[in-house]
């Protein structure tokens, strides 16, 4: 399981204060501790970014890998921001991961850039015309995101693709209709597509105590299913992803199974 | 269309261990399972070590007692035999006359014997204990000492004495065996804890517990069999030590090391017998992984050096 670090987010106010003042410092405590948790990539998130977007993503990027050694996830709709930070990242340390393009046109030049850097891409398969009904409108546009990606030229093993995960307090009815996405998205190609999630949406808007009870929950049902990454707080999903490794016989057990 | 050959490839690797400083010896390092040169490389043959005693060998069978009759009765004059006479390339000292039911010499006495045969040979050496663990953690810790910076392998560590017999090996610049009772879960748990006490797992070398041919040869391959493809296919470096077979010691306890033929006409020639008896125990660990195998029989040990030179 590939687990992103979902800390370094603008939407978390210590960040964005961070991230507006230029300030090394937090971003990078909070980079290390999550490599320390687990993460085998750091999601950088710095939301639309309008304004700077390019010198605040190359910013994020040089800034966190100056002190982890792991790939960067590169979360904006800004299109110029994605290939400035891609100008900078340290392939050494894994390919970088682009979040995101979707079946909507203005999102297509993403997969030029992606092909262009040799670039991993999340496909989230949502269309202009807003949130797909079911699993299978998902797979539908999945499968429209894929034959882009082929005519771009991108690798299928390149895309991620993600069916994106609502929130439980308000569509309670999607929690399984992604869970059979991933399971769908899978079949669409051989060797099986990767699929991705941005996993705490699913608790967003629930009291804080039952976050962590539904994020983890929700992870072990996908990653049955084949989930092959997760955007996610370190801290509170590795324990389950090594215990799901032993459960499924990836790993072998040994009574410090969680101490590796 | 031409046929080609699949290739299995793996995402990990066996560690490679070096021992001995003025000879010195490599196993280890393969990219896949045993002998199987089409799927990767084997770096290293594996390593057979001539097995000697700090006490005089009273009670080995016969046949095996007698191919050391006069110079067993001293380890260094044993360890010089092995080195000059049997062109061994490693040798292995058991400290059984540590043992509180044997001689129960002390921690100094077996310092002092590991002083004399490291002294007399330029081999490496494999040090054992008496496989007591209580006295095995004082007495490994005191001809860890007397052997500094010679580059041997200390051996053996277990669940109930791993700690200072670690100390012992790190501080003096050793090679570590790590062992438990035929259990592949606590064989991984065992080198967690002892990578824990920060000794390097590139240092390590698995035992997972041997047996003989007929007296469950068969868990022991198996075990052996799983820690490699946990080592290979999983990538799991906790596995990823060289095992070993410490195949005489049980061999020369069977039976069939020691009826006569007077008494089982059937069973053939004793000496014969005897000798395949090792031998074929050892190679059936080769092919399940061993990388380092102890044995006593210099026959024995001729008919798997001929079958590495076949394989290899």
């Amino acid at each position: 399981m590939l687990i992103i670090g979902e800390k370094l987010s603008i939407i978390a106010k210590r960040v964005r204060e961070a991230m507006m003042k230029k300030d090394k410092g937090p971003i990078q405590e909070i980079a290390i501790r999550q490599m320390k948790e687990g993460a085998n990539m750091i999601d950088a998130n710095i939301g639309p970014a309008e304004d700077h977007g390019e010198e605040l993503m190359e910013w994020m990027v040089t800034t966190i890998q100056e002190v982890v050694p792991l790939p960067i996830c590169l979360d904006t709709t800004n299109a110029k921001a994605i290939e400035a930070g891609l100008k900078v990242h340290n392939n050494q340390w894994g390919r970088p991961l682009i979040n995101s393009t979707s079946n909507d046109p203005e999102r297509f030049p993403i997969m030029e850039i992606a092909v262009k850097y040799n670039a991993q891409l999340i496909g989230l398969t949502v269309g202009k015309g807003g949130l797909p009904a079911d699993a299978e409108e998902r797979a539908a546009i999945a499968s429209e995101i894929m034959a882009r990606a082929m005519e771009y030229g991108l690798p299928l093993e390149d895309l991620y693709l993600d069916p994106l995960v609502l929130q439980i307090a308000t569509s309670q009815d999607h929690a399984l209709k992604v869970i059979k996405a991933i399971k769908m998205f899978q079949e669409l190609n051989d060797p099986p597509m990767k699929t991705v999630v941005g996993l705490s949406n699913i608790s967003n808007g629930c009291p804080k105590h039952l976050r962590p009870i539904i994020n983890c929950y929700y992870f072990a049902l996908l990653a049955y299913e084949g989930l092959t990454a997760a955007i996610v707080d370190p801290h509170e999903i590795t324990p389950v992803a090594k215990t799901l490794d032993i459960i499924m016989n990836k790993t072998l057990y040994a009574h410090s199974y969680l101490e590796m | 269309m031409s046929f080609v050959v699949p290739k299995e490839t793996y995402s990990g690797k066996v560690y490679e261990v070096s021992i001995g400083t003025d000879k010195v010896i490599n196993f280890g390092g393969e990219t896949m399972l045993p002998f199987l040169s089409f799927d990767g490389t084997m770096k290293n043959r594996p390593l057979i070590a001539y097995e000697i005693q700090d006490i005089p060998p009273d009670d080995w069978p016969d046949t095996i007692k007698k191919v050391y009759e006069g110079v067993s009765d001293n380890p260094v004059t044993w360890a010089k035999y092995c080195q000059e006479k049997l062109g061994a390339k490693a040798i292995a000292l058991r400290l059984l006359g540590t043992h509180p039911d044997r001689l129960n010499t002390s921690p100094e006495d077996a310092a002092k014997t590991v002083k004399d045969v490291l002294a007399a040979v330029n081999l490496p050496m494999i040090i054992l204990g008496s496989n007591n663990a209580d006295k095995d953690a004082s007495v490994l810790a005191a001809v860890a000492e007397a052997a500094k910076d010679k580059n041997c392998i200390i051996g053996k560590a277990q669940e109930a004495n791993y700690k200072t017999i670690v100390a012992a090996a790190m501080a003096n610049n050793h090679k570590l065996i790590a062992m438990s009772d035929l259990d592949i879960n606590l064989s991984k748990q065992l080198n967690i804890l002892i990578t824990q006490m920060g000794f390097d797992k590139e240092r390590l070398i698995t035992d997972p517990m041997c047996s003989a041919l007929g007296y469950g040869l068969d868990y022991t391959y198996s075990v052996m069999e799983r820690i490699r493809l946990a080592a290979l296919m999983q990538n799991d470096t906790t596995m990823q030590q060289p095992l070993l077979g410490d195949v005489g010691f049980y061999v020369w306890k069977t039976k069939e090391t020691q009826a006569s033929e007077s008494d089982l006409p059937k069973w053939g020639s004793l000496e014969e017998r005897a000798i395949a008896w090792e031998a074929v125990t050892a190679a059936a660990f080769m092919f399940a992984g061993a990388e380092l195998l102890i044995m006593r029989h210099p026959k024995a040990v001729e008919a798997l050096e001929k079958l590495i030179d076949e394989l290899m």
